[in-house]
Parts: structure tokens; sequence; C-alpha cells
């Protein structure tokens, strides 16, 4: 591409926007709307994301462990279970009888019924954390496999609720992001079209005189680049607002202690990278389309 | 330089449009091509241009084989023509000036090459004086004159003009066909085609005759009868 072309299509991208400038206002609010609701899931995918990886980060289960165990066989024990695939190495703990006596009366200091409680009474322990929650029960049964391991107590319908949760916040979130890109590109290809179409005259004189189909396709991908960022850009400032409300909602609301939202000035880095990002390729790529029809000349 | 052998042209609906056209133009001819309406005039153009192809035979425009021309050579050979239309075909928003430059950019031309060459064509064809008008704001013969300096400004081997008098009365008529001829004697080739009898008859030009898609005179002359 000459530099003197270069100016030309970014004359000629603006200068279309601003003749067919009600089609235009028509296709930045579109690609506004739809990033700012695949933006809204994506942002609640990944709170849903963060709060689960939190959670999971908490997660483990205990393995209760034979009685006849001697220290030796129970450090063995402890080495079968952290060679277990997606058993935290650094999260086997061992905890004797006593001290687990001495944590449950620290949640029941108001009872004085189990201060005489014998310490026979509880079995030793090893408390052990999963790395994938996803694959949290099958870790459980594989170190109840395991000799020396006589019982266990995990919450594993509450695991997979999480699983379930993430698994369908990713999934919805992605199908909005495709649906919603789809129909971005629908609108700025029919906006482009609309544009095109005034101007076939114009391209089949650029045709007829020798213009490359790149010469005369760049105008209008250029035209489509800008309607995508000031989309994003405009979709980016609301979504912080909305965002911004949301948050507040929650807290005002106090269900701040069960659910509170990352801080947008953490990630607006990222979400004005993703959005301008997305909307420079749905508009490029939406006027490409449109054009396609039009260079047949 | 064209070279049609033995072209045949039938569209999707069946038409055939052109039924073994054997026509040969050296560089530098002024040639005629005429015909009634639906003889296969605008065929012959739409294949020169490159706008179609033909269903039989070879078509070769200043040595493009245009049988076998891939599509980004298209446009390169379209720089070799310049192609003048009935209805003008000019650019209403854009002055004289932006319709000439128009046609320059999409070839690439530079600014100084643009300041360069559009006085000299716009003074070859007698509006030197217009840069700055707008076509709406000009008579039929004017803006055809446009149009001419359009097909010229690029420096085309050879000019395809499609019925140029078409919107014109006889006077402008007469002029725009000698402007047309005195581009001609300055090295560019020129086919014109037209179906006005009087004006072909006033030129001592070679005269292509088409009738229901077949060539039925090729000669020396100011007549036809078609």
């Amino acid at each position: 591409m000459r530099r003197f072309n270069l100016g030309y299509f970014i004359r000629e991208g603006f200068s279309s926007i601003f003749s067919h400038g009600l089609m235009s206002f028509a296709a930045v609010c579109m690609i506004v709307a739809c990033l700012i609701i695949m933006g809204s899931f994506s942002l609640l995918a990944v709170n849903v994301d963060e709060m689960l990886s939190q959670l999971e980060e908490e997660n483990e289960f205990l393995a209760f462990i034979d009685e006849d165990y001697t220290d030796d066989q129970i450090r063995a024990l402890m080495e079968q279970v952290r060679q277990i695939d997606n058993v935290d190495p650094n999260g086997v703990t061992f905890v004797s009888r006593e001290q687990a006596k001495r944590d449950y009366l620290k949640g029941h200091e108001a009872e004085g019924l189990y201060v005489n409680m014998p310490d026979e009474v509880l079995r030793d322990r090893l408390s052990i954390h999963v790395k994938d929650l996803e694959r949290f029960n099958e870790t459980v049964e594989a170190v109840c496999d395991l000799p020396g391991v006589v019982n266990h107590r995990a919450a594993g319908e509450v695991a997979e609720g999480f699983v379930a949760v993430r698994n369908a916040v990713t999934a919805l979130a992605y199908i909005l992001i495709g649906i919603l890109a789809a129909v971005s590109l629908f609108i700025i290809s029919n906006t482009t079209r609309l544009a095109a179409f005034a101007r076939r005259e114009e391209i089949a004189i650029m045709k007829m005189c020798g213009a490359t189909d790149s010469f005369v396709r760049w105008p209008f991908i250029v035209e489509g680049l800008i309607l995508g960022v000031m989309g994003a850009l405009v979709a980016f400032f609301l979504q912080w607002a909305v965002y911004a409300a949301v948050s507040k909602a929650l807290m005002d609301g106090g269900a701040v202690s069960f659910f509170s939202l990352l801080d947008f000035s953490h990630m607006w880095k990222r979400v004005m990278g993703v959005f301008l990002l997305s909307g420079s390729i749905i508009g490029a790529l939406g006027s490409s389309f449109a054009i396609r029809k039009f260079l047949q000349v | 330089m064209i070279r049609l052998i033995d072209v045949h042209k039938e569209y999707d609906n069946g038409t055939k449009a052109l039924k073994g056209i054997n026509l040969r133009i050296e560089d530098g001819e002024f040639v005629f091509l005429v015909g009634p309406s639906g003889s296969g005039k605008s065929t012959i153009i739409k294949l020169l241009t490159g706008e179609i192809t033909a269903s039989q035979g070879r078509v070769i425009v200043n040595g493009y084989n245009l049988n076998n021309i891939r599509r980004w050579q298209i446009p390169h050979m379209r720089r070799t023509l310049g192609i003048i239309f009935q209805d003008f075909r000019l650019i209403e928003k854009k002055t004289v000036q932006g319709n000439l430059e128009f046609a320059m950019r999409t070839v690439g031309a530079s600014g100084r090459e643009m300041r360069k060459r559009i006085p000299y064509v716009l003074d070859l064809v007698g509006l030197d004086d217009k840069a700055d008008a707008y076509p709406n704001e000009m008579s039929g013969g004017e803006q055809q004159r446009v149009a001419i300096a359009r097909a010229l400004v690029n420096n085309p081997r050879m000019i395809i003009a499609d019925e140029p008098t078409g919107n014109l009365d006889p006077k402008r008529s007469l002029e725009i066909m000698t402007l047309l001829e005195r581009i001609n004697a300055m090295g560019t080739t020129m086919l014109v085609v037209t179906h006005e009898r009087d004006l072909v008859n006033r030129f001592s030009k070679r005269v292509v005759a088409i009738k229901d898609g077949e060539l039925i005179r090729d000669g020396q002359g100011g007549y036809y009868r078609a």
C-alpha cells in the first residue's frame, strides 16, 4: 500500500461514515449493545471463575486412617496420596486425633459437654487439597482405594455444584459471544453494503479505470474499522458504568459477603483490549463480506 | 491492439450474442463499430473490458489474452484502456478536477503526477477553464468532454467509446467525434461504437458492421448499411 493511498483510504472511510450518518449511528449503537452484552456475560464468567478459584483453593477433604497404622505406615500412605494425579502434593497434611479433637473443641467452646471427650473418639486423618475441582469425586475415590484409608469426609455435591455453575456460565458466555458477534457482523455488513450500494457507480468507474479489488475494498474496511473502534470505546465506558453500578448495588444490598465483584480498575486494560479487538475485527470482517459482491465488475 | 478470433458468446439464458466474430484492430487505428440494437456491439465491449468472457474463441487486448487472464491482471489490462460511456458516468459530487483525480488515484498516481497531467488533458479537451465546475453545471457536450478527459488522463493505449454521442445533439456530436479523431491522430487507438449513420458517414474511417452477432462488413469508408 502506498503512503498517499493510506491517507486516501482513511479520508474516504471517514467521509463515508458521515455521508451515511444514520446508518453509521445505528451500526455503532448495535456494536455498543452487542459488546456490552458480550462484556457483561464475560465479566460475570470471570467473576464466577474467580470465586470458584478461591473456593477451589480452600477445597479439601478428609481421609481417615486405619487405627492400627504405625507412624512409618502413615508416612508411606501420605507419599502414596501425594502421587495421585490431581492431589496437590503440598496440600497433604497429617492431622493427629489429638489435633483433631482440639480443632473440634475450638468450634464448640460453649459446649462444655465435649471437654472430657477421650482422644480415642476421633481418628488420625489426612487433610487433602485437590487441584481441579472438576475431578473432585474421582480423586476422593482414588484416595479411598488406598490400603489404610478406612473412611472419608467430602462435600462432593457442593464441588459438583460449583463446577456445574461455572461450566454453565462459561458455556452461556461463549454462546452469547458467538451469537452477538454474528449479529454485529450482520449489522456492520449491512451498513457497509448500503454504503457500497450508494457508491456502486463510483466503484464501477474505479474498476473500469483499472482499480484493483484491494484499492476499492480498503476504504470500506477502514470505515468498518472506525465504526468498530468507535463502538468499542463507547461500549467500554458504558460497561464500566454498568459494572460499577452493579457492584454498588450488590454492596448496598448486603450481598457482598457472599458475592463480591472484582475491582474493574484491575481489569480495565484487558476489557478495553478485548473490546477494541472485537470491535475492529467485527467492523473489518463485516465490511469485507459486504463489499465482495460489488467487486464483481 | 485487439484480436478477436472466432469468438462466440452465449449467455446463461441461451441467447447467442456473438457467432464466430473475427476482428483485428492495429495500434493507432480509428474504427467505428456499428450495428443495430441487439446486434452484439455491447457484448464485444464487455468482452474487451473483461466484464465477461467468451464462450468460445480467443480475445486478445493490448497483449493480454483474456481467455486465461488472471483476476489480478484484469485491472492492469484495463489501465491500457480508456472507456467512454453514452451516459458519461461522472461522479456528480466531485468537480471536473475531482473526477479526473479520482480516475488517476485508482491507478496509484501521485499528487505530483496529477498536478502535471490533469491541466494538460483538460486543455486538450477544451475545458481548461472548467476544472472547478460540477458536472450538473455543464452541458451534455461538456460532460462528455470530461468523460473523454477522464478516459485519457491515465494515458491509455486505446480508447473504447460506447455510443459517446448518443445523448448529444448533432452539433455537439460532431464536436465530440472531431475531438476523438484528434486524440487518435496523437497515437491513441480508437474504437467507437455507434449507430449514428450520418456521423459515421462524415468521417472516412474503417467501419466494422455487425448484425445478429455476425460480422457483416469490415472496410474503409464513410458509410454502412447494417
